[in-house]
């Protein structure tokens, strides 16, 4: 069915028909109204479910772990300080290996404070074990957030769904709601591998010492690698049943045999879509749009960098001393293909500066010049002092 | 014909929810509280632990020594992870109890808001609270409940200082502010009584809470054999004040009829050895600090009365004062 939905909306309603046992969440600028839609949800009896509304994202994120080890569905959503304040509990769930679905709506981290988005925040943990998809619009946001659940529960592992906020969080999109009947025909019981449970008793979260510990993180390095066919596999599936797909690993679109690409995540792959149908000369480049950032779908992105010779990275985040934490991970994987395209590594788009359509332009003429040290495009010099520059 | 161990424990007349075998120093406070908690609670329970010695003591993988299931996640989420247990044990029907430990660092300081959120938000949980008075399991560094003037790691007396320099938290006051059914405070000393609040816990539907004093013979400086001595003596001194909360009014109090002196508790304690330095002023200084605590203790909770003071249970609910535990 064809609704018009503010982003938030649609992923609150999706949640809903996963059917989750348990949601835990507190209230952070930009994923606030997918808390408040959810607690409608719950007000008005179109979700039952038990609703936590916790005193912090640290007890959030604690609530959904205690939650998925007694075997509930769970689900929390946060964003930037909300995220970095779970982080400690964000690394517990994964080791744990517990199924719990969160939303970030991605936004930058302080300091200074800001509450638009880039991705600083989820690539603040991107080492701890989460998988973490990003979409590109609300209705991939819809169709991820479901698929997230089933990818959860399939490998004990945690998914973190990445929503650009307010671009995708607070706008309005015209949407293919899936009804309950389909959503209840793609995703499984909720019956997990482990639950507490005092007729079977169990230990979990115990202590592990240097003669067990690397065993226990090979076996999750094991899951989460596992996940690539998962992910692929639930996109699949969903596209048999729905008609939609959601990009599995990445997607790419524009001239197979394109010389240029340009890599990017979430939200900014629509502009760039558009740009590339609408703008002059938009078509000399192809667009990779990296969907699964974690599990790194490394060999995917060598097949796609086939024939490229020159890859221009998008990073909407920042490792200073480092530069692009996406660009620098993709050039580690193309290090393994065959050819390595020339990698441009760029930053656009912090702290919510708007990234027009016109940005794609620019980005492709990158390619024309020998790579650069890693800069940020769209910076503007008669802000800086002399001396930063 | 031999029977196994497990057949020989399944046939024991008393269910423990911790098993023997653990790695707690000997005469641990808090081993023995966690052991008279299970064993009150019986088997259909689900834990929940805040890091510290217990969940270090208890679960060296692949060992275990809790026979209940237990879940620990990190150090300050013990109440709230609790919160997310009993949630979904709500969303699916289950009657199962939750129970969640903490030692004082985890409860008084560092997981002290998910607590109060706990609370607040009414879940039907008990939380316990084995109190030694300071962080042991990084190695005896004071905590917000550690005594004043007592010795610890991070507050060693010197030239400059006489211990640590603040009070000890009045927890049992601010769990009191939240009007939970049921609070109460009490000390493995007194095992018949922790067992009976225990009892009285579980009965309730909604938030409890229990502080019970566990003496570490290690972070307190004395012999494991005199842990429970030292914790008669904690509460006969009224130092430690065993107490019982409804909807955060006292309702029934151990009473101390003949108050040992302070000093008689401090003595055997190591971490108080500098209040007994013969000619310093500050010794005697303090240790007069710590009494009038006490003496505090007696006036405001009305321990003081005739007759001898209670081993155990013999009395301990003579001062009565209604109110109802039930939701």
């Amino acid at each position: 069915m064809r609704d018009a939905l503010e982003g938030s909306q649609a992923i609150a309603r999706a949640v809903g028909m996963c059917r989750p046992g348990v949601v835990a969440a507190y209230p952070i600028t930009p994923q606030t109204h997918i808390v408040e839609n959810i607690s409608k949800l719950v007000a008005d009896g179109a979700l039952h479910c038990e609703l936590v509304s916790v005193e912090s994202e640290f007890s959030a994120a604690s609530v959904v772990l205690g939650a998925a080890a007694a075997g509930s569905r769970a689900y929390t959503a946060s964003s930037s300080q909300g995220i970095l304040l779970m982080a400690e509990v964000v690394y517990d769930i994964a080791g744990m290996r517990l199924p719990v679905v969160m939303t970030c709506a991605n936004r930058a981290v302080s300091a200074p404070i800001n509450i638009w988005n880039d991705h600083q925040d989820s690539m603040a943990v991107r080492d701890s074990g989460w998988i973490q998809i990003h979409c590109t619009d609300n209705q991939q946001a819809v169709d991820t957030t479901i698929q997230a659940f089933r990818i959860a529960q399939d490998l004990d592992l945690p998914v973190m769904v990445c929503v650009d906020g307010f671009v995708l969080t607070h706008t309005l999109e015209t949407l293919d709601m899936p009804d309950q009947e389909t959503v209840d025909r793609y995703l499984p019981e909720p019956a997990f591998a482990r639950r507490l449970d005092s007729a079977n008793p169990l230990s979990m979260g115990t202590l592990v010492g240097p003669d067990y510990f690397t065993e226990i993180r090979h076996v999750q390095h094991r899951a989460s690698c596992r996940a690539l066919d998962v992910i692929a596999a639930a996109d699949r599936d969903w596209q048999a049943l729905t008609g939609r797909a959601s990009g599995g690993l990445l997607t790419v679109d524009g001239d197979p045999d394109a010389k240029i690409g340009v890599l990017a995540m979430g939200s900014v792959v629509s502009t760039f879509r558009e740009a590339m149908e609408t703008l002059p000369g938009g078509k000399k480049a192809k667009l990779i749009n990296l969907r699964t950032f974690r599990p790194f779908p490394a060999q995917a992105l060598i097949d796609a960098c086939a024939g490229l010779r020159h890859l221009v990275v998008v990073d909407r985040s920042l490792s200073p001393g480092l530069g692009g934490i996406l660009a620098t991970e993709v050039k580690a994987a193309l290090a393994d293909g065959p050819k390595m395209p020339k990698i441009h590594a760029v930053a656009l788009g912090l702290g919510g500066r708007d990234v027009p359509m016109e940005a794609w332009t620019r980005l492709v003429a990158l390619a024309k010049d020998a790579p650069e040290p890693f800069h940020i495009l769209d910076l503007d010099p008669a802000k800086l002092d002399p001396a930063d520059l | 014909m031999t029977d196994s161990v497990h057949d020989l424990r399944a046939r024991q007349p008393r269910f423990s929810g911790l098993e023997a075998g653990h790695r707690a120093c000997q005469g641990c406070g808090e081993a023995l509280g966690a052991r008279l908690v299970t064993e009150a609670a019986g088997p259909d329970v689900i834990l929940a632990n805040a890091t510290g010695c217990l969940e270090v003591f208890s679960t060296a993988w692949p060992q275990s020594a809790w026979r209940v299931p237990w879940i620990h996640s990190v150090f300050a989420n013990a109440a709230a992870v609790a919160s997310g247990v009993e949630s979904a044990l709500k969303a699916q029907g289950r009657r199962t109890k939750v129970i969640a430990q903490g030692g004082d660092g985890g409860t008084f300081d560092i997981g002290f808001q998910a607590l109060s959120g706990m609370l607040e938000r009414m879940h039907n949980v008990l939380y316990v609270c084995y109190d030694n008075e300071a962080y042991m399991n990084t190695g005896i560094q004071r905590s917000s409940s550690t005594p004043h003037a007592a010795r610890t790691t991070t507050s060693p007396p010197g030239r400059e200082r006489m211990g640590k320099r603040h009070l000890k938290k009045d927890l049992l006051s601010i769990i009191a502010a939240h009007h939970i059914p049921y609070a109460a405070s009490a000390s493995v000393a007194y095992p018949q009584d922790l067992r009976r609040k225990v009892r009285r816990a579980m009965e309730i539907e909604g938030p409890t809470f229990l502080l019970v004093h566990s003496p570490c013979p290690l972070g307190w400086g004395h012999d494991g054999s005199h842990t429970i001595a030292i914790a008669r003596l904690a509460v006969q001194s009224g130092l430690f004040p065993l107490v019982e909360l409804e909807r955060g009014e006292v309702a029934s109090v151990m009473p101390v009829r003949k108050a040992v002196p302070v000093a008689d508790y401090l003595k055997g304690q190591g971490r108080f050895a500098h209040l007994f330095v013969e000619g310093d002023p500050r010794a005697r200084e303090e240790r007069e600090h710590l009494q009038a605590l006490a003496d505090y203790n007696i006036e405001r909770y009305g321990l003081a009365g005739e007759g001898t003071d209670p081993y155990d249970t013999d009395g301990a609910d003579t001062v009565r004062r209604g109110g109802s535990a039930r939701i």
